[in-house]
């Protein structure tokens, strides 16, 4: 998985599909990056990510608790029209800030 | 649901796999190649793609779980545009259909499962439709409208 680091951010980049059968590597991913206690934020670039199931709501939903008990947040964006879709059902889109442009 | 079975269904396919992981992401473009012959829109084929992972997914998590099973899906596809997808497996059943079909209702909330898997598909099809019996297995059977034939 591609990621950046800024400062105290970390920008992770999606690819392809998530799903249930992807799930558990993009979250051990995922962890191994926001592990260092300094990040307070994780953004999630959904640019190259063609395809997520409900699956995906628990990874992310996961990163936000995890960051949320140590004062951080997460931030997702460019997702497509299915990816938002499915994102938006969960009522992710209450508590986790969509950034686009 | 009206399913009318094979009657007057102009075409069909039957699908059986193991209920690995990995056949999550096969499942959903084998049906999705399938449907594209009723020349549905972009987003009509993303509907039934999302659906059909969720519905494939809760046989691997939950109906087979440590085990492995088969999963067979059937596809109808009939002349006034009616797509019908049946997801079967013969893994544990459901017990409470209605409650396993509420939006964030998980048995696995440690799995950071969402418990949106009904609800994607509810939302992402036209209908739903589940039967079940515990220790036996359970059918999932969704329509979507794409579109009549000329």
């Amino acid at each position: 998985m591609r990621h950046e680091r800024l400062r105290d951010a970390v920008v992770v980049y999606l690819q392809g599909e998530l799903d249930h059968h992807c799930a558990q590597g993009v979250r051990r991913e995922m962890d191994a990056l926001i592990e260092d206690r300094r990040v307070k934020t994780l953004i999630i670039d959904m640019e190259d990510m063609a395809f997520m199931d409900s699956s995906g709501i628990g990874v992310i939903l996961g990163r936000y608790r995890a960051l949320r008990e140590r004062g951080g947040r997460v931030q997702v964006r460019r997702m497509n029209r299915q990816v938002r879709r499915v994102f938006n059902l969960s009522g992710m889109g209450q508590i986790i800030e969509v950034i686009d442009g | 649901m009206r399913n009318d079975a094979n009657m007057d269904a102009f075409n069909s396919m039957d699908l059986c796999f193991d209920s690995r992981g990995e056949n999550e992401g096969f499942a959903r473009v084998a049906v999705s190649a399938f449907a594209v012959q009723l020349s549905p829109t972009l987003e009509t084929l993303t509907d039934i793609k999302t659906a059909v992972s969720e519905a494939v997914t809760n046989c691997v998590v939950h109906a087979y779980r440590e085990k492995t099973g088969k999963i067979c899906i059937s596809c109808r596809a009939y002349q006034d545009g009616r797509f019908f997808v049946t997801v079967r497996d013969e893994g544990c059943g459901i017990a409470d259909i209605a409650r396993a079909m509420e939006p964030f209702y998980t048995t696995q909330p440690e799995c950071e499962r969402s418990g949106m898997g009904f609800a994607v598909m509810q939302t992402f099809m036209d209908e739903v439709q589940v039967e079940s019996r515990v220790g036996e297995g359970t059918c999932v059977t969704m329509m979507k409208h794409v579109q009549p034939l000329s």
